[in-house]
């Protein structure tokens, strides 16, 4: 805006003339141009009317009813930080945050080391259908979680696909591993996990491949002149290269993980046990089922400054300190 | 841009303290109901001018859909001053929703509040259901249905006890677990349905002698294994235990028979009597694969039969789980359905109260036969047709006769289902002892009598 007013000259001088008074809104445009004025905050109001109303605001009443005994229905009573105690103490939910910790390396970790494979492999030779590809590795990330959850139920069910395949490689002499997966006590958690692998490498992918897109070919042609084989290659060129899209790869499936709560809520309502219970099932679990509202409250704020901590440490962590 | 930021989480910091300085403690919004008797009642629906009532469901199967339908129709049809707003979702869900809608400014008239301490105890304990006694003195409820079934959907004031106080809900239908079986299995096996327990584990090891799938059983959600258990711990323990058990007045669950019961479901699964995998099979997908032919038995609620008698005809029987000695009476979990009540902000309670009692009437009780339910209390002239609804309500009939009828175990505390069915999964999957297994669903117990 301000730009633009001192560029017409003539209507400046007019205003120059005119009144003290009604220079003043003029002030608020004062400083260094492009840098907004109070007056921007106006601009933002509607949203920031919103996004108070409908993120703050519940996040605020979350935080209050973190450091109450509520069931929901009745008088609430004050517990201090007795909820937050109580999140670590509770084997099953201290379990469930290490089931998080599981989840993270299949929801975030894997996936993205599986796009680098599929990004250094589509990125060094010419593949036919390219776009076929990307879409067919997206689609899991467009598909609603749920379907997701009902689709791979049918997948591990006890006469499912994985089974069936299992059951051939059975017959050729390999031991039978054919089991029902998210009703093992042991492979559940691995199950659910592999699930959001599969979700995940699409988004990892396409994120992968625009970056790709970025660097320079020069630096590619600079290093097979020098020499370098598809391995070098990859972490001289490639993966620096990548590092942004890595921070933005890895921030969004992590958060991903942390709030994972459609797959497990459809697939295995947190069993067999607690095989599965994760710490955004057990939110929902104890304020809507057992009614412990405040527990489940401070569950929620444990993994909101979770995820907080996990964007900063990410974007420290790949992207370097001048991000 | 850096100040920007800076300056955003300032001004978002700023709003949250005051929001929070604002915010008054949850639950003591200061507009807690008082749980308010009506002084005086009326029972003249036509009186009260246009209403409109809104009504919380969970009918939404089948039959027992077309039979709320038709009630409501008939109901509106002999009041034409009322309207009736129906609002219906599934069990699960409505249990979710209820308690947000209930501790808001205006809940529905009626609703379909669960039984138990979860559930209706709460309600009543925070004020937010209407006692009915007022109502029943003019309709006289009490009177109508057996006691067994009214102190189901009795609690003290305090919610601490259930099965006495106040009278908060009155029920349309029946229910019971029972053993659904497959006809032309039993016949091929040569086997008949069995008169005693030592009978019925003689059919299963015949069963899974001939390669057949001796019981059908689903168990992803914990709740059907909490259902076999209570069956099996029917069989083994005293029913008048198992009630005093539930509802917190008497006994543990590391007693001896509730150990053996534990112990009997844990040599069933390893024996393999059970669908494989059980653990990963959805309860839903039971009755579905029990029809398909996976399965000699099923242990399974009223609540399929309609469902079951569509799908395999003749092919399927129901009895109740057989006694411990042959010719001696049985006994199973299961009671009655979902019990109507009136919340206590309701501004017609009294056009609520006539139409509970219209819908719970002997009336009621023949358009339950008609589309295929179980009515709670006999059905004055209608009969089922079905030979499968008539072993039902034979059944039914037989329990109540013999005051046979036992609580669900999902009563017993807010959180039994995770804390005894977690370990039951685990006792199924041959991973935890059945000693070790009551235990926890005991600490759980015992931690709850002492907070409640």
């Amino acid at each position: 805006m301000t730009t633009v007013a001192r560029r017409k000259t003539p209507k400046t001088r007019r205003e120059a003339s005119a009144p003290r008074a009604a220079r003043r809104p003029g002030r608020a445009f004062s400083g260094s141009p492009g840098e907004p004025g109070r007056i921007g905050w106006l601009y933002t109001l509607p949203a920031l009317l919103v996004y108070g109303a409908f993120l703050l605001w519940p996040l605020a009443r979350g935080a209050q009813f973190s450091l109450y005994h509520w069931d929901g229905l009745g008088e609430a009573t004050w517990a201090g930080f007795s909820n937050y105690t109580a999140t670590w103490s509770d084997p099953s939910l201290r379990g469930a945050f290490g089931h998080l910790l599981v989840l993270v390396l299949f929801y975030s970790v894997l996936p993205c080391c599986i796009a680098f494979v599929l990004v250094g492999a589509m990125s060094r030779t010419k593949i036919r259908g390219l776009t076929f590809f990307r879409t067919v590795l997206f689609l899991p990330q467009v598909v609603a979680m749920v379907a997701v959850a009902v689709a791979w139920q049918w997948v591990y069910s006890a006469d499912g696909p994985v089974n069936t395949v299992l059951g051939w490689l059975h017959a050729l002499g390999l031991p039978d591993w054919r089991r029902g997966w998210f009703g093992d006590f042991t492979f559940a958690l691995p199950a659910v996990g592999a699930v959001g692998t599969w979700v995940g490498i699409g988004l990892a992918m396409v994120l992968f491949l625009a970056g790709v897109q970025k660097i320079p070919r020069e630096l590619y042609e600079a290093a097979r002149i020098d020499g370098a084989g598809p391995v070098r290659e990859f972490f001289a060129v490639t993966l620096p290269g990548l590092r942004r899209e890595l921070a933005v790869a890895l921030t969004l499936t992590t958060i991903m993980a942390i709030r994972n709560f459609d797959l497990i809520y459809m697939a295995t309502a947190g069993g067999p046990g607690n095989a599965t219970k994760v710490p955004a099932y057990e939110v929902y679990n104890r304020t809507f089922n057992t009614g412990e509202v405040g527990l489940g409250c401070a569950i929620g704020v444990t993994l909101a400054v979770l995820a907080f901590a996990v964007t900063a440490g990410v974007r420290r962590l790949v992207e370097g300190k001048d991000a | 841009m850096p100040t920007l930021t800076r300056r955003g989480a300032a001004a978002a910091v700023a709003a949250l303290a005051t929001m929070l300085a604002a915010a008054c403690a949850p639950g003591s919004s200061g507009d807690e109901p008082e749980s308010k008797a009506p002084a005086a009642v009326s029972t003249d629906v036509a009186k009260a001018g246009n209403v409109t009532l809104t009504v919380w469901d969970q009918e939404v199967q089948g039959g027992q859909k077309k039979q709320i339908e038709e009630l409501n129709k008939r109901f509106e049809a002999k009041y034409p001053n009322v309207k009736i707003k129906r609002v219906s979702r599934s069990f699960s869900d409505l249990q979710k929703t209820l308690r947000l809608a209930l501790s808001g400014g205006s809940p529905p008239d009626v609703v379909e509040a669960n039984q138990g301490y979860a559930s209706m105890a709460q309600y009543v304990k925070a004020g937010m259901l209407l006692p009915l006694d007022s109502y029943d003195q003019v309709y006289g409820w009490r009177k109508r249905y057996p006691k067994g079934l009214t102190d189901l959907n009795s609690v003290t004031k305090d919610g601490k006890l259930i099965g006495s106080g106040s009278l908060y809900g009155v029920s349309l239908n029946g229910e019971i677990v029972g053993l659904y079986y497959n006809k032309e299995k039993l016949a091929k096996l040569g086997v008949q349905p069995p008169k005693s327990w030592a009978e019925f584990d003689q059919a299963l090891a015949t069963a899974k002698g001939k390669g057949e799938v001796p019981i059908a059983f689903g168990n992803l959600e914990k709740l059907p294994a909490m259902q076999l258990y209570g069956i099996l711990q029917d069989g083994a323990a005293d029913k008048e235990a198992v009630r005093k058990l539930v509802f917190g007045s008497g006994g543990s669950w590391t007693d001896a028979p509730n150990v053996q019961a534990a112990q009997k479901l844990a040599d069933w699964s390893k024996k393999g009597y059970f669908t494989k995998d059980a653990n990963a099979v959805k309860w839903d997908d039971t009755p579905v694969n029990f029809a398909k032919g996976d399965g000699v038995f099923m242990f399974g609620g009223t609540w399929w039969a309609s469902e079951l008698n569509d799908k395999m005809k003749e092919k399927v029987g129901f009895m109740a789980p057989p006694p411990a000695q042959a010719g001696s009476p049985s006994a199973t979990m299961g009671g009655e359905s979902l019990p109507w009540s009136i919340t206590s902000k309701s501004k017609n309670p009294d056009v609520a109260a006539a139409y509970i009692n219209f819908i719970t009437s002997p009336e009621a009780m023949d358009v339950s036969v008609e589309t295929g339910n179980l009515p709670a209390l006999a059905a004055p002239s209608k009969q089922p047709a079905e030979p499968l609804l008539k072993e039902v309500s034979t059944a039914w009939a037989e329990l109540s006769k013999n005051d046979g009828i036992t609580p669900y175990l999902d009563y017993a505390t807010p959180t039994f289902t995770d804390a005894f069915g977690g370990p039951l999964q685990e006792l199924i999957a041959g991973r935890k002892p059945a000693d070790e297994v009551m235990k926890a669903a005991q600490d759980d117990y015992s931690a709850f009598q002492k907070k409640k």
